[in-house]
This record gives C-alpha cells, structure tokens and sequence, in this order.
C-alpha cells in the first residue's frame, strides 16, 4: 500500500498577526494509506474542521505541507481547483449548497467544472445517484422539493459525482433520524467498498465512527492526540472521556467489566462482539448452553 | 383534567395545489401530560412529532378532535396567547428563534410582547438568564455563542414568559454532544427545581431514557407508551419500526433470550454493569 | 473574507457615548451630517473633523474598526475624490486634454474626501456604539407622529431590528456556502465581469432559499413567544434623557455655531 495524503508538521493560525491570533491546527503529522477508511473526532473547536479543510486547499495551511499522491497540493497555487477535484468534501448540512434547477443539473455541477461533458457527465451523475440510492425519478426533480433526506443525498451525490480520490464527509449524519442516518452510513461504507478509494468521515457519533471506520484520528486543543486502529483508539476510553469524548455505551461497559477483573477484551466496538464474549463467559460458567 | 389533554386529533397539511387528498401527519391521537411531567415524544422524522407539538400552543389547531391546555381549548381564539404563555415552544434552529441582537433584549422580547411593566421585565429576564446558566452572557450577541448556549438562550426566552409548561421541538438535533447535554441537564433542573412540565420531542432515544415518561409515535399514531422501563424493553416491536434502543438495553435483551434471568432492562451503562456483575457471579 | 466587514456592527461597551440615549444620538447625528455639508471653508472644515475625532475618542472603541469601516468605502472616495479633481473651475494649474488641474478642482478633491470620511466614521460611531435593538427602538419613538397618518412605523422598525440581528448570520453563512461550492469546483477567482456575475448564482441561489427558510421559521418563533404587532407591547428598556446626552448637544450646539461663524467671516474656498 502506497500512502495518498501525507501530513507534514500541518498547522494554521487564524488571523495571524491580529489580537484575534488562534492557532486551530498544531503540527499534524501523519499519513493515510489508499482505501483506508478514517473516523476523525473530537469536541466543537478541536480543530478537525480546519483540519480536513486543509485537505483539499480550501484553508491554506500556515505551516507544514499537505502531500497528495507525494505532491505539495499547494506546489502550484494556480492548480489548486485541481486538487479540489481529487479530494473531494462535503459539508455539514450540504443540502444548503444545492442551487439548480434540477436534481441531475445540480449533481452535474462539480463534474461539470472538471470539464466533463456528453456521455462522460451523464455517466457521472447517474452513477453518483446510484451510489447515494436516489431514485431515478427524482432526477429531473427541482432539488428544492425533496424531502430532507434526499436532499441530503442529492448533495452528497455532487461531490461523488467528481469520482474524488479521497472523500471527506463532515458530519454527513447530522440531524437525521436514526433510520435516516444507518441507511446514509451503509451507502457510504457500500461506496467505499466499490469505489475502493479513501474516505475520511468527521463526525460527533462515536457509535457511527465505531462502526465503519478502520483508523481513528482523534483531534484536541488543535492536536492530533491519537491515530491507530478503531478497536486500538477505542480501548483508551478513560483517555477519551478525559478529553470530553464519550465513548459508544457498549464499549464503555465492557470496559468497566474489564476494570472489574473480568475476562472480556476492552476496544469493543458493537453489540454483537459484546454479546459473543458474555455468552462465551456464561457458557463457560454453564450458566446457559 | 389533566394540564394538557390531546383528544383523537387529526390533521393534515392540506397544500391548495395538490388536489389529490394528503396523508394525514396526525392520525387520531390521544395523549394527556400531567402538571409538572417529564414526557419525552420519541419518533422518526415525519412521524408526526412536531406536528402534535405545535397543536400543544395553538400554532396548529386540529382538523378534527380537541386539544385542551389547563381546560381551555386550543380553538378558541380568545384564549390563543393565554395558552401561548402557559406553553412555550423551543424549536429546533436555535438561530432563527433569537429575534434581538442583544441576549439580554432577546430574552425580554416574550414579556414585552405580554405587556408586562419595565422593571418587572428586567427581573424576569435576570432570573431567566440565572435559571439556564447564561447570565454572564447577557451582554453578549447570540451569533457568537455555542450551539448549547444559543438554545439556552431560546429557553430562557421562553422561561422569562413564566410558562407552565415547555415544549421543545427536536431543539438538540442540531447541537454537538456537549450542546446536547448542556440542553438536556438545563431541562431537568426546570423539572425538578421549577416544577415546569416538559414534553421533549426527540429522535435520540439516550435523551428519551431520563423522562419520566416516553410516548413513541409512528406514522401519525402512537405506537406504545410508559415509563422508558417499559417501552424500551419491548425491543421487538422497536427494532420492527426502525426505532434505536439503548445498547445496553439491546445487550440484555439478546441474554435474555438465551435463557439468562433479566427482571429489569437496564437503560444506561451503570446499571447494566451491575446487571451482568449479577449475572456474571 | 465577507467577515471583515465593521460597517454596521455593534460593540457592547460602558462608554459615555454608548450611555447616550439612542435617540439623542440620531437626532445628533441627523444634525452634524447637515452641517458638515455646510463647512465651506478650511477652518470650518477644521472644527468638523476635530469634532468627530474628539466623539470617536470618547467611543472607547478601538481605532482599528474605525478604519476598518474605512475600508470598505475606500474605492468610492478615490473615485469621487478624483472625479473632483478634474471638475474644478478656473485657471488650470496642469492640462492634459480633457484633464485639466486646477485650484478650485483640489479644493473640491479635498472638501469631499474630508466629508465623505467624516460621514462614515460618525455614522460608524453611531452603530458601534448603540444597539440594534436600541437603534430601532429610537427611530420607532422618533417616528411617533407618523403613526397618526397611518404609516406603519413599529413594523418598519422591527423589520429593522431583524435585519441587522441577520446581517452576521447571513454572512457566515455566505462564507459556508462559498467554500461549499468551490469544493465542488466553482471558480470565481477568474475569469471577465460576466462569467464572474454568473458564478455568483450558486452562491445567490442557496442564499436565498435559506433567507427564505429562516424568514418563516422566525416568523413561527415570534409567534410561539405571543408576538402580536406592536399594540400592548412595552419595552424592558426605557428611554430617558440624562445629563450626559443635554452636554453633548451643548458641544454639537456649540460646534455649530463655529461653523456658522467661520462661514460668515472667513470667506468660502468652495
């Protein structure tokens, strides 16, 4: 495995040079590999907003570099749009950038600004609303008169739509329901299992990110202070709730069990590795068959 | 009668384009909140929640059935902003419910509207901005706070009207984790130190646990109700409508359906800790 | 950044101008306007800008936002203080083809440039220093009278007051969604006037729709806290007159009289 985006020393200063001087991204350094996929938490204002975008030059680091594919991304200023096409992001509540007449014009936007046109454009959007499980029907729809959800959807398809290298999701769950928000998660897992390229999820839900994610990074007070492995990040819970991260409920009890002398593994992450190992530890006591 | 009685409502959002008939939002419910109950309406998007919580301050009114607060109809007009000021609501964007540039002047706008003298209005305000932990901030302007505080703010707001009662509309769907407990731990102190009836509308079944009662809804109708005891350990028919359930809750439901002894579900980490700690030795 | 923007922001403060009432404030403010139109030579135009420099101190407000808001108009005082340049009338000091320089063009160069600074940094003053809320609710007092020919003078002032609680939000979200689109490629750094106008759409078009959203949802919420018009409304501040408010309009009173003074005996250079 090759790595696609490398961290250098990354850091950036809001208003430098202004009594307003705050630094929300201290000396980053780390590397993600090709077909990872990466939960990045921590509390409002840890700086992993900034961070991400950095990722794509929408931010300017002050410091540090960003190397996609071992290049600078901002080796040549000019080019940066370029690179914006390659790591591709989508915001908290992107429903609000939608702005076309219709669900396909509007999906067809970014792809479009890539300079794709004909068969190639429609290629594109049809397979990104494919991938975000909207309906045919709703293409020729104004945007304007989907539900939420599919609004949602719609938006998320316009940046997957630009076929990005790296995928960056900020908080693509927000204010859904829970149906709404399991049905979200496991199209994106589903595309990124297809598409096999990177993807970088920011979000507040520990259960989410337990779920899908294979690497955590894990941002506080412009820091990263931990980047390994889910069940690795996971199994600091005491660290994590000292940082005012909390983790899954499952994950914490078994935690405490662990803390209790009892035979359980600690970075348990869902409901059934929990339920295997206490029925394992009841079958041996014989108390169920 | 109870404080707020909700009798077989109907309603629908009849839309003057579309000739074709809606679906009904709300389809024959009935619900009754005690004075100074904790109730939480739990639910999907779209499951009616937010409709039945604005029939509770007569935003809406029914198509047919009654909603009755503190024995007075939600129809009748003369008796509107009586029953406004008995149930305030909170909704959901905490940006587009703070009206003033100045907190402090954003949480008198209620009582100015009520008509209430100067220096009673201050006191209000003051004690309002104590009562939700934001009166060091009374000075501030809200676009420049939290999340948390801004919904704060929007309780006090409705607090300085001095209501019985306070409905709140999804207001942490919105916020961080730490928004959400700031909200949530504000709201139990009313409850508890006040004596103000709440009625949560919420998606998140962790919020839903720390009522004293929780009524789930599903296409326009209730689905079950009772304490979170017992609505949450019906697993089965919450799971069958796409309904989260707490996993601790969830974990000593799959135990017991092998056969371990469970009398009652636990609902947060603490107590199911000691359940398997039992169930363990 | 659209952030950057002071022109019409508020800065909570305890200072002797920020404990005027409002209302004192814009009648002053309505009056020194005038007059500073009516400053037809140097030493008049003198006292004028002594006397805004002398209000801004007692503002306790950071020079930096003054010439911040500055900044923003810079362009149009360049572009008017120039266009007087040219304009002037008599004997040309310099010529070249239709551009000819003379005395009287410098003179109106620097009258206008003058005014037009004074202008924004007292009108600046007057929002920095005074809440919109306040700032509303003076002009809702102020226009009294007119309520008896029927205009709808509390309805204007609280579209007011909404609007600059607004401006802040709207920006920030203005920013939000022009980093939304140009993640999805939207270039507006390049290009002629037309297709820069024409990459504003998808930023307008967002915009709107959410201006829309908020309008509705607001509406709703002022609603829910019994808002009725203005009718049986009262207010938690009331408005009142200090000894503070009757010396500054002393100062402006005197202010104007040296100007009158100057007008008289001094003659005009404009």
């Amino acid at each position: 495995m090759s790595s696609i985006l490398e961290l250098k020393n990354l850091g950036f200063v809001y208003g430098q040079g202004t009594p307003f001087e705050k630094r929300a991204v201290d000396d980053v350094s780390l590397c993600i590999e090709k077909g990872e996929f990466i939960g990045v938490i921590g509390h409002t204002g840890s700086g992993k907003s900034t961070l991400v975008q950095m990722l794509n030059g929408l931010i300017k680091p002050t410091t540090g570099q960003v190397l996609l594919d071992g290049e600078d991304i901002w080796k040549n200023p000019k080019e940066i749009r370029k690179i914006r096409f390659r790591v591709g992001m989508v915001f908290q509540y992107p429903e609000y950038q939608l702005f076309e007449e219709t669900v396909y014009k509007d999906i067809a936007f970014g792809p479009a600004n890539m300079g794709k046109s004909g068969g190639e454009l429609d290629f594109a959007v049809k397979n990104a609303a494919k991938f975000t499980g909207l309906k045919k029907e709703l293409l020729q729809k104004s945007p304007f008169d989907l539900s939420g959800g599919e609004k949602r959807r719609a938006a998320i398809a316009g940046v997957i739509a630009m076929d990005p290298d790296v995928l960056v999701l900020d908080e693509p769950t927000a204010e859904l329901d829970p149906m709404g928000r399991d049905v979200l998660l496991s199209q994106i897992v589903q595309y990124h299992k297809e598409r096999r390229n990177t993807v970088l999820l920011v979000s507040h839900s520990m259960e989410d990110i337990a779920r899908v994610a294979d690497k955590i990074i894990v941002m506080n007070n412009s820091h990263c202070v931990m980047f390994d492995k889910t069940k690795e990040v996971f199994s600091h819970g005491r660290e994590l709730e000292k940082i005012g991260l909390r983790v899954p409920q499952i994950t914490k009890i078994m935690l405490e069990l662990k803390e209790k002398g009892y035979d359980v593994s600690d970075g348990v992450l869902t409901v059934n590795d929990a339920f295997a190992q206490i029925s394992e530890l009841l079958k041996k006591e014989g108390k169920i068959w | 009668m109870n404080f707020i009685s909700v009798q077989n409502v109907f309603f629908s959002y009849s839309n003057p384009e579309d000739a074709q008939p809606v679906k009904n939002a709300v389809n024959g419910v009935s619900l009754e909140i005690k004075k100074g109950e904790f109730v939480a309406l739990l639910g999907h998007n779209g499951c009616g929640k937010s409709t039945i919580a604005k029939h509770l301050n007569a935003m809406l009114l029914p198509d047919s059935g009654k909603v009755y607060v503190d024995g007075d109809d939600t129809s009748d007009a003369e008796k509107t902003y009586d029953i406004r000021k008995k149930v305030g609501l909170v909704l959901q964007n905490p940006d587009n419910q703070l009206v003033a540039s100045i907190v402090e002047e954003d949480v008198a706008f209620g009582p100015e509207n009520l008509g209430i003298a100067p220096d009673k209005i201050r006191e209000r305000v003051d004690n309002a901005l104590k009562a939700v932990d934001m009166y060091d901030y009374r000075k501030h302007a809200p676009y420049k706070l939290s999340g948390g505080q801004k919904q704060r703010i929007a309780i006090a707001g409705i607090l300085a009207m001095q209501p019985e009662c306070i409905v709140l509309d999804e207001p942490t769907a919105m916020l961080d984790p730490n928004g959400r407990d700031e909200v949530l731990s504000t709201l139990l102190k009313l409850n508890k130190d006040k004596n103000i009836t709440v009625v949560l509308i919420t998606h998140y079944m962790d919020e839903a646990v720390l009522a004293d009662r929780v009524v789930v809804m599903d296409d326009g109708k209730i689905l079950t109700h009772g304490t979170p005891d017992e609505v949450f350990s019906q697993v089965e028919l919450l799971k069958k409508h796409r309904l989260d359930v707490p996993q601790s809750t969830e974990l000593a439901y799959r135990l017991k359906g092998c056969g371990v002894k469970i009398d009652k579900m636990p609902l947060n980490t603490s107590d199911c800790v000691k359940l398997l700690e039992e169930v363990l030795n | 950044m659209v952030r950057d923007v002071a022109f019409g922001q508020y800065f909570p403060g305890n200072s002797l101008i920020h404990r005027l009432d409002p209302r004192a404030k814009i009648i002053m403010l309505v009056a020194f306007l005038v007059i500073i139109f009516c400053t037809f030579n140097y030493f008049s135009l003198l006292l004028v800008t002594l006397f805004t420099v002398f209000y801004l101190a007692f503002s306790g407000i950071s020079p930096k936002f003054y010439f911040k808001s500055l900044k923003v108009i810079f362009v149009i005082v360049i572009i008017t203080s120039v266009l007087n340049l040219f304009y002037g009338t008599g004997d040309p000091l310099w010529q070249w083809g239709i551009f000819k320089l003379t005395v009287d063009g410098i003179n109106r160069a620097i009258f206008v440039t003058i005014r037009i600074i004074c202008l924004i940094l007292s009108s600046s003053c007057l929002t920095f220093t005074t809440s919109p809320t306040e700032l509303t609710d003076a002009i809702e007092r102020l226009m009294k009278p007119l309520n008896k020919i029927h205009f709808p003078v509390h309805e204007i002032a609280m579209m007011m007051s909404l609007a600059l609680r607004f401006v802040p939000t709207l920006l920030e979200e203005t920013d939000k969604i022009m980093q939304a689109q140009k993640a999805r490629g939207a270039d507006m750094e390049s290009g002629n006037i037309l297709k820069r106008v024409k990459s504003l759409i998808p930023i307008l078009i967002p915009l709107f729709v959410s201006a829309f959203r908020r309008a509705y949802e607001i509406a709703t919420a002022m609603e829910c806290r019994c808002y009725r018009g203005g009718s049986g409304r009262t207010r938690m501040k009331v408005l009142h007159m200090s000894k503070c408010d009757v010396f500054s309009f002393a100062a402006l009173g005197i202010m104007i009289c040296g100007v009158i003074l100057c007008n008289i005996f001094i003659p005009a250079v404009i």
